[in-house]
């Protein structure tokens, strides 16, 4: 028998209702993989939401609670309050939001949460759209995606505007720990809540959720895909502790953007010229990542 | 499972897993596992968004098919290449 990298023990269960290949859902996977039993989630209107079928049924084998979508952090504070009004200390408080309801809609709640420095753990699973209601375009849909609201057609109107950063904004909060990770990267994924979970204060997490109904691909590339967009840099694996940037895994070359859009159905309208630009962004935001991280290591305790 | 609505509890709790829902139905193509050539690396377990792939004690790779819903990822991911899809009669 060979050796298992994260923890075997399984809190999701099967039989959610999520499609194909869904990257969201292994985010949920091995997140509780790292957090253990001892955990309450609160989930927002999203995919993942939805997930348990009909009524009583629950994919999860923790609590959850289905809150209003701008509500996610707000309840995730209430939840860690009730708790420490009954003297439980022991419980993991995870608030679970898409990058709609994490970027966009329950931004002022989170803002909130992580100026007040609630003790939770702040998980946005992005599959870069507004899936769960028919990809419509989020403040984390990048540049050059087509979704059903920036339709392309006729009039070449894919999103122009560049994803919005949000380990940035969270980082701008001085919480003690936010990162990056991707589900094509379990182990790094799992690293990281083990290594955080721990911290007092607000911890947040982006992680790459690669969507195969919302991004146009085949079911089987949700990996691969994955692995494109940390090979390529346009979603680079790093976090930041106390202010302080460390890139926790780069890739041995870094692959033209052109590899990773390729592959996917909402990149397929664009031309060399649109490519090139996309490409200029990644690199310059990579190199930035570098130079913070040069920049801020002095600061490390 | 409730019966009736009496049997309901007044704030709406889950209370079932959702291995009730036999997803499996939803497959058109079938993983097939040839256990000869497969090194038990259990990335294929690793990467199942289903949670449909199972370690049994011997350490070999069990596929849930009740619940495997067809998607393929484990056949992409499968070094040794000895994981098939095949249609579904
Ligand atoms: C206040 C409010 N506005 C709109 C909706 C409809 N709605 C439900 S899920 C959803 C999309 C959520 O997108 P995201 O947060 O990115 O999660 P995803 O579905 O992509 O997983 C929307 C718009 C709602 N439930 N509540
Ligand atoms: S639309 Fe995307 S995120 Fe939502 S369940 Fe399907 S694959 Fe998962
Ligand atoms: S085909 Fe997909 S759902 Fe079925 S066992 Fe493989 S990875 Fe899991
Ligand atoms: S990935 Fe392939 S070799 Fe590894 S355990 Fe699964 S079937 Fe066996
Ligand atoms: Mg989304």
């Amino acid at each position: 028998m060979g050796k298992l990298t994260i923890p075997q023990e399984e809190l999701m269960n099967s039989g959610h209702i999520g499609c194909l290949g869904c990257g969201g859902t292994l985010a949920m996977r091995y997140l509780l993989k790292a957090l253990g039993k001892r955990t309450m989630i609160t989930i927002p209107a999203c995919c993942i939401a939805i997930m348990s079928g009909i009524y009583p049924r629950n994919f999860l084998k923790v609590p959850l609670l289905d809150v209003a979508f701008e509500t996610t952090a707000a309840s995730a504070s209430g939840i860690r309050a009730a708790l420490d009004a009954k003297g439980i200390d022991d419980v993991y408080v995870v608030g679970f939001g898409g990058d709609g309801g994490t970027a966009d809609i329950g931004i002022q709640a989170l803002s909130g949460t992580a100026e007040r420095g609630d003790n939770i753990i702040y998980v946005m699973y992005d599959n870069e759209a507004y899936m769960n209601t028919g990809i419509q375009r989020s403040g984390a849909t990048p540049f050059g995606a087509w979704t059903t609201t920036t339709p392309v057609g006729t009039t070449g109107d894919f999103k122009k505007r560049p994803k919005k950063n949000m380990v940035e904004i969270m980082v701008a909060h001085d919480i003690p720990y936010a990162a990056t990770a991707s589900v094509a990267y379990p182990e790094d994924f799992v690293k990281k809540v083990m290594k955080a979970k721990d911290m007092d204060g607000t911890k947040f997490f982006h992680v790459f959720s690669p969507c195969p109904t919302g991004w146009r691909y085949s079911p089987e590339m949700t990996i691969q895909i994955g692995v494109l967009a940390f090979q390529t840099t346009v979603f680079p694996m790093y976090e930041v502790e106390n202010g302080v940037y460390r890139v926790t895994k780069k890739p041995a070359k870094r692959k033209p953007v052109a590899d990773y859009l390729k592959l996917q159905g909402r990149f397929k309208h664009l031309d060399d010229e649109t490519i090139k630009i996309i490409q200029k962004n990644v690199d310059r935001n990579w190199e930035m990542l570098l130079a913070k991280a040069e920049f801020t290591k002095k600061f490390a305790e | 499972m409730a019966k009736s609505v009496e049997d309901l509890p007044y704030i709406p709790l889950m209370s079932e897993s959702s291995a009730v829902n036999k997803t499996g139905v939803w497959r058109v193509i079938k993983p097939i596992v040839d256990q000869e050539e497969c090194n038990q690396c259990y990335i294929c377990w690793k990467f199942c968004p289903d949670v449909a792939i199972h370690i049994d004690e011997e350490g070999s790779i069990l596929i849930d098919y009740d619940h495997c819903k067809g998607c393929g990822i484990c056949e992409a991911v499968c070094p040794k290449k000895c994981i098939e899809m095949v249609k579904e009669e």
